[in-house]
């Protein structure tokens, strides 16, 4: 569990691995939400592969595993190349990603794929689905965990806050928000659309135990996740400062956004190389 | 017809007793639990009773993150506010997934009174049949809403279950059977056939009474789910009976109506007719005196059906 046991080598080359899915997936689709998938690779890395998810891979269903729910749906491609790594399906399935048939579908459905815990995709809904889980775990006796990934964003929706007052009703210690802050949205900078800064702040003030954490630094973001697990009372919630497009965002000069388009095959060969170097 | 508790009440405390026989079923309040009467399984269960405050998106999807974790998860607000508040919440989050969450809309219809429009679910069985996966209650009176939450507790999809205010008058009085998707035929006829549910049953078996003083045999059909609907209920009404009026407690829009006409008219097209919320926002009111001037009375019902009859060759 702790970061000082883990392999950070192999933490590199997973994340690397997860990135390269990302970006032939969504080319091979033609769409899909690129550089949002790519900001959060090493929250998710981290998560399923540096002792911080109880999982199994054999038994999505386990009821002691601990959940993830991916509420910010559009970065499906990152979820699809995680748990293929981890080995929920083969990972021959990613290029069929968005097409007819298959079950990656455009945004995460649970009830076509194993791993997948939350249908998602209509931004805000995640929090509440894990304050769910959380209680429901609870009731069981159970010490498992509960992780939702939100877009800063998404944030601006009503309901996760509704849901954010809830968790600390019920103390849901067992309940860990990361919140995936690149700084983008559809249209714009999130500074420009609706400025939610400052985030630990305002996640503070509503009762919750806040950290925050260059989210692509692996050791940093597994030790804010060692952290996040020892609160008793709070539910924590995790700011990750992150870059969208990270790290080959510098090839797609036209637009540092580039939300929710792939990159062409000239970029996406230079970004596969790039994550190579 | 004596008069019985409300469709709320009787929902409240058969979710208590059904409480008991499923130590799996969690409930989420939207702090209207003394008004929805989920105050009942409160009192009985707290553990697994959970009130999330005034924020109804929050409601559906806690309830739906406790489904995806095993549970069998109920939730109670007013109609208007869990179907229309939260409908992306429902459509997403619940019937997307399938998961087992049942919900319950009280003060439903015009019925709740004074309170006025703000208050009153008259859309709320179309929004629910417009979420794939969902079956749809509207029980008529206390012994058949006892049922339908035995019934519902059994299944492990997603249900919208509606109650009302006021005290209804009892239709079953004596044993009879409840089962989801299929119609209570509450008198035979063949004349016509008046197919009603949840408020406007009783209405409908006076209307068929005075059909009857004058010589034309109503068929009354209690069709309590308004999806999956009794297609074959339908079929014989049209076939048996030439005629169909239609009597719902909702907009006429995406009702009852709406879905028994798509059923005949499928089927075996016949001459319909139809009593409901025309197209409108009703007032604050007295129940008795919103129902005459909405025109959802017996009344209102005998001039459709003569209206039919008298069409025929």
């Amino acid at each position: 569990m702790s970061a000082d046991r883990i392999d950070l080598g192999a933490l590199l080359t997973t994340a690397r691995a997860i990135r390269k899915h990302i970006i032939t997936s969504t080319t091979t689709a033609g769409s899909g939400h690129p550089t949002s998938s790519l900001s959060a690779v090493e929250i998710l890395t981290a998560l399923y592969f540096g002792g911080i998810l109880r999982h199994d891979p054999k038994n999505p269903t386990w009821p002691q595993r601990d959940r993830f729910i991916l509420s910010k749906g559009h970065a499906a491609p990152v979820l699809y190349a995680t748990l293929a790594e981890a080995g929920y399906f083969p990972r021959d399935l990613l290029p069929t990603l968005r097409k007819l048939g298959s079950p990656l579908e455009g945004h995460p459905n649970m009830r076509r794929l194993p791993g997948v815990e939350a249908s998602t995709g209509s931004l805000g809904q995640g929090l509440s689905l894990g304050v769910g889980h959380a209680l429901a775990t609870r009731l069981d006796g159970y010490d498992s965990r509960v992780y939702v990934l939100l877009g800063d964003g998404e944030i601006e929706e009503g309901q996760v806050w509704e849901a954010a007052m809830s968790a600390h009703k019920y103390q849901l210690s067992n309940l860990v928000v990361i919140v995936d802050q690149n700084g983008y949205q559809q249209t714009g900078p999130t500074a420009e659309v609706l400025d939610m800064k400052p985030l630990a702040p305002k996640w503070e003030s509503f009762g919750w135990f806040a950290q925050e954490v260059d989210g692509h630094d692996m050791a940093k973001v597994l030790e804010t996740f060692d952290k996040a697990a020892q609160s008793k009372d709070r539910p924590s919630v995790i700011v990750a400062r992150t870059v969208k497009g990270y790290p080959i965002q510098h090839l797609l000069t036209s637009d540092p956004n580039h939300h929710g388009k792939p990159l062409t095959a000239d970029e996406a060969t230079r970004a596969l190389q790039e994550i190579e170097k | 017809m004596k008069t019985g508790k409300s469709t709320r009440e009787a929902f409240g405390l058969a979710l208590a007793k059904v409480g008991q026989e499923y130590a799996d079923i969690v409930v989420l309040d939207g702090d209207v639990h003394n008004s929805t009467r989920t105050e009942h399984f409160a009192k009985k269960f707290p553990q697994r009773f959970f009130n999330v405050g005034i924020a109804e998106s929050n409601l559906v999807g806690a309830a739906a993150g406790m489904a995806s974790s095993g549970k069998r998860a109920w939730l109670a607000s007013f109609a208007a506010f869990v179907m229309c508040n939260a409908y992306d919440q429902l459509r997403m989050s619940v019937a997307f997934p399938c998961l087992d969450v049942k919900v319950v809309g009280t003060h439903a219809g015009i019925s709740i009174g004074e309170d006025g429009p703000s208050q009153m679910g008259i859309e709320d069985v179309g929004l629910a049949c417009s979420l794939p996966n969902f079956t749809v209650v509207v029980p008529a009176d206390e012994p058949s809403m006892e049922q339908a939450v035995q019934a519902l507790a059994r299944t492990k999809t997603p249900a919208y279950l509606r109650a009302g205010r006021p005290n209804v008058p009892i239709i079953y009085e004596n044993g009879f059977t409840f089962k989801i998707g299929k119609a209570n035929q509450v008198r035979e006829g063949k004349d016509l056939t008046i197919v009603a549910n949840g408020l406007m049953v009783a209405p409908a078996l006076e209307a068929a009474d005075q059909l009857a003083s004058q010589g034309v045999q109503a068929r009354v059909l209690d069709m309590h789910t308004v999806k999956p609907l009794d297609d074959a209920a339908v079929l014989a009404a049209a076939r048996e009976t030439g005629r169909i009026v239609v009597a719902e407690e909702h907009l006429l829009h995406g009702g009852l109506g709406s879905a028994v006409a798509m059923s005949a008219a499928r089927q075996h097209p016949v001459p319909m007719r139809f009593v409901g919320v025309n197209d409108t926002f009703a007032e604050s009111g007295t129940p008795e005196g919103l129902l005459a001037k909405y025109g959802l009375t017996a009344a209102d019902i005998l001039r459709e059906a003569q209206e039919l009859v008298g069409k025929r060759k």
